[in-house]
């Protein structure tokens, strides 16, 4: 896959279709991640429309110190939380508790319930369809802040570290979200495609 | 003799080793902790499949295919695309 930049340079020389093809290969990401923020699919198509002109406007300020993902994602995630309103809670950080389920070990901490098979399955294009599908839904169900985090990281494939500058969350709180949400989506996996 | 069956304190057992399996695959885990982690998964093949299937999840997360732009909403953003060059302003050229 060809990156940003050769688009950046194409959108700067006013390339219209450049700028379609940038709008599709983010524009997916970009409504999950806004959803996250705001009541209702239709704020976040708005809040993506919003995006893309600030993205516009600004367009001749990027200076390409991080990436155009980044940047973009940032930019789409204080509109968001402008838009939704929604106050940053710095120190919650979803549940307490462990994330797999305690009842899965006995008093001394050894699996009872130990996790069943699922992973051969894989290669199994169509078995892996399935599961890529069901995938998706697990994580669209996650709560909003680990969804943000996993989408970011696992699907959308951005480092820690850019995670971190695009939620403005510490390197600690987007590992222990990122855990949290890995590990309710392999158990819905489990519970879907497991075998003892 | 049987000295070396007796679990040592600072072993790690299953419980612990799912919660740490996201530092380990970070590369945040201190030396000595990741070293406890990998001893308990050399003897314990159910957290190995747990961090397999870890992995796994990760790998299926990044094979999620994107929904594509609805024609309609293609042509919205070539709108607002017009829009902005119509603007005036440096940018807007």
């Amino acid at each position: 896959m060809d990156d940003d930049t050769d688009l950046l340079q194409r959108l700067r020389a006013g390339d219209e279709q450049a700028f379609v093809v940038l709008v599709r290969r983010h524009h997916d990401a970009m409504i999950r991640l806004a959803s996250s923020f705001v009541p209702s699919r239709a704020v976040a198509e708005e809040v993506v429309q919003d995006t893309w002109m600030g993205v516009l406007r600004g367009i001749g300020s990027f200076e390409g110190r991080s990436s155009f993902r980044t940047w973009l994602f940032r930019i789409l995630v204080n509109r968001a939380r402008t838009a939704g309103a929604r106050e940053r809670r710095s120190v919650a950080i979803g549940d307490a508790g462990p994330a797999v389920d305690q009842s899965r070990f006995d008093q001394a901490g050894a699996w009872v319930a130990p996790p069943q098979q699922w992973i051969e399955d894989i290669d199994d294009r169509l078995r892996a369809g399935k599961m890529a599908h069901r995938i998706r839904s697990a994580i669209e169900d996650l709560p909003s802040r680990q969804r943000e985090v996993v989408t970011l990281r696992d699907v959308e494939g951005l480092s820690s570290d850019e995670v971190c500058h695009v939620l403005e969350i510490t390197d600690g709180n987007q590992r222990v979200l990122l855990h949290r949400g890995r590990s309710r989506v392999r158990q819905v996996l489990e519970t879907e495609f497991g075998r003892a | 003799m049987r000295l070396g069956l007796r679990l040592r304190r600072r072993d790690l057992v299953c419980q612990q080793v799912v919660e740490l399996v996201t530092d380990y695959l970070e590369g945040a885990l201190p030396e000595a902790e990741r070293r406890r982690f990998e001893r308990h998964l050399a003897g314990c093949p159910h957290c190995t499949e747990y961090l397999a299937q870890m992995r796994a999840t990760i790998e299926l997360a990044g094979r999620v295919t994107p929904d594509d732009l609805t024609p309609q909403m293609q042509d919205e953003f070539i709108e607002l695309y017009r829009q902005w060059q119509a603007e005036p302003g440096p940018e807007g050229d």
